[in-house]
């Protein structure tokens, strides 16, 4: 499967220098166009169409319900923990009337570039964020409340349930602001405690936005 | 005054948990008193315990000296008396507030002012077990992991009343045991099932929300985040069962909707499914071969 990549801009899937990127060849020659950072738009001659998504739905891509022109759009993102390097999964997102064969193409394209690929629906925070983010908040509440020292914390999770990170050092490495972004953007979709964003991370957001971070 | 510790009561030793802990005091030397309700529990914990010392031995872990040693000092007993030269006991039977606060009154007349009481629940609260004692300063939290002869953590928790010496002593003798101890506050679920369980939780109704297939949500964590085994790999493990027991136990207390059982898990427990052990739940399973969603 050869792939075009459309626009050059910042990925969190993709970094510069990622070999993906590199092996990319010229649209004319691909079968699927992955636009990253782009709009997207219509490739009826093309097996796909993969757009890299943020914290929104593929819906925002595509129309709700998908536009005519725009079944072969498939959204997709590579999980990665703040500016550690990406991880090798691709989450790929696809919508009811998503077509079938996009979704086959795209997840051909990525485990032929030696990536993960899972498949879900088109709901905010997919499957990683989804699961995480809460666990994220929860973790910083009872640091907060003194349930335990994050030393402790993390440990904890590492030797009691084999995590290579505890989840204190991992939200915190990610970045407290990002993850205030995150959880706020599925806090906004889902309006359940779960997801709104814990103490620490409304601090580093408040001093972010204030300009002292 | 809190004295030394040579000799060591597991209350539940017949049970998973009481079985791994005991073999965890009498590997690090102390004189073991292994005691259960049923006879045959024991019976099994025994041999269990004979078979896993065995395996050490042969996998180098042991020395036949060691593990003659260590057997030699594990005894086993139906009578609850025999507890009474016991320094520190620790207790893993039912998770059962009112059958762990009648043993630790039943231990009060047994054991010397000294002894220290701890506590293996996963669910309770230290401070109320502790009320069944008339020395709840002795008594202390210390959540072993399953399986607890090869799991070194182990989450340390004072009651309200807990003493700092009784803290401090039980401390160092899960050090002394090569474990590795955390301290965590009395509530409910420690750190390990306050993190675990609502996320498990999490993973059910995401599947049950159809965000994705049971494979896929697995694989996410497993490749995202480098755990292990997936959250519904994990429920499978322990039993469907098991995490709506957990719910069922946290969920009133905390009112944290995490914790609250999903219908999904409601149903599935209903419907026989219970992981594993069922041969079907999340995942099904021939013999101990997966074989998909
Ligand atoms: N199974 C786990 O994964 C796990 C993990 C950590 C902690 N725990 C905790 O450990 C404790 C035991 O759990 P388990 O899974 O080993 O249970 P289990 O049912 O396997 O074992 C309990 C044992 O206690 C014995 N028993 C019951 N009442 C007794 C009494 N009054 N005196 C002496 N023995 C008695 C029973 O005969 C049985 O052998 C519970 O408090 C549980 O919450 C369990």
């Amino acid at each position: 499967m050869k792939y075009a990549i459309i626009g050059p801009g910042e990925s969190r899937s993709f970094p510069t220098g990622d070999g993906f990127r590199q092996a990319a060849v010229g649209e004319e020659e691909a079968d699927i166009v992955v636009f990253l950072g782009e709009l997207v738009s219509a490739r009826p001659d093309k097996a796909a169409v993969l757009v890299e998504l943020g914290t929104e739905c593929l819906g925002v891509h595509t129309g709700e319900p998908v536009e005519p022109g725009l079944e072969t759009v498939v959204g997709f993102a590579r999980y990665r923990n703040g500016q550690d390097d990406p991880s090798p999964l691709v989450e790929l997102v696809r919508r009811p009337e998503t077509n079938d064969k996009a979704v086959a193409a795209a997840r051909d394209m990525f485990e032929a570039a030696g990536l993960t690929v899972v498949v879900c629906g088109d709901q905010a925070g997919r499957i990683v964020d989804r699961l995480v983010r809460p666990k994220y908040n929860a973790a910083l509440r009872f640091l907060d409340e003194g349930l335990a020292t994050q030393k402790d914390l993390d440990l904890t999770c590492k030797l009691g349930l084999g995590y290579r990170d505890g989840p204190v050092e991992r939200v915190m490495r990610g970045g407290l602001t990002r993850h205030f972004d995150v959880t706020s953007a599925l806090f906004e979709v889902y309006g359940t405690p779960a997801y709104a964003p814990a103490r620490a991370a409304v601090v580093a957001a408040a001093r972010r936005d204030g300009g002292k971070d | 005054m809190t004295g030394k510790i040579e000799t060591v009561g597991v209350c539940g030793a017949g049970g998973t948990m009481g079985a791994g802990i005991a073999i965890v005091a009498a590997r690090a030397g102390f004189r073991t008193v292994a005691c259960d309700v049923s006879e045959d529990s024991l019976a099994r914990a025994r041999k269990q315990t004979e078979g896993f010392f065995g395996k050490s031995v042969d996998r180098g872990k042991m020395s036949e000296a060691d593990r003659d040693q260590a057997l030699a000092g594990l005894s086993h007993t139906t009578r609850l008396e025999e507890l009474s030269g016991c320094d520190l006991v620790i207790e893993a039977i039912y998770e059962d507030l009112q059958a762990k606060r009648e043993l630790l009154g039943l231990l009060d007349g047994i054991c010397g002012h000294d002894t220290i009481f701890a506590s293996n629940t996963s669910t309770l609260s230290i401070t109320e077990i502790a009320a069944g004692s008339q020395r709840p300063d002795k008594v202390v939290g210390m959540h072993f992991c399953l399986p607890a002869q090869l799991m070194k953590l182990i989450e340390m928790s004072p009651g309200l009343l807990t003493s700092p010496e009784t803290f401090q002593a039980a401390w160092a003798w899960t050090e002394t045991c090569d474990q590795v101890p955390v301290e965590t506050q009395d509530k409910p679920g420690f750190i390990l099932n306050a993190l675990l369980v609502p996320f498990n939780n999490d993973a059910i109704r995401a599947v049950e929300a159809g965000v994705a297939e049971p494979t896929a949500i697995d694989a996410a964590i497993k490749t995202g985040l480098g755990y292990k085994m997936g959250p519904l790999e994990l429920v499978d493990l322990v039993g469907l069962d098991t995490q709506l027991r957990l719910c069922e136990a946290f969920y009133p207390i905390t009112l944290d909707p995490r914790a609250a059982t999903p219908p999904l898990l409601r149903r599935m427990v209903a419907a026989g499914l219970l992981g594993r052990k069922a041969g079907k739940g999340f995942y099904t399973y021939d013999r101990d071969a997966m074989f998909g969603g």
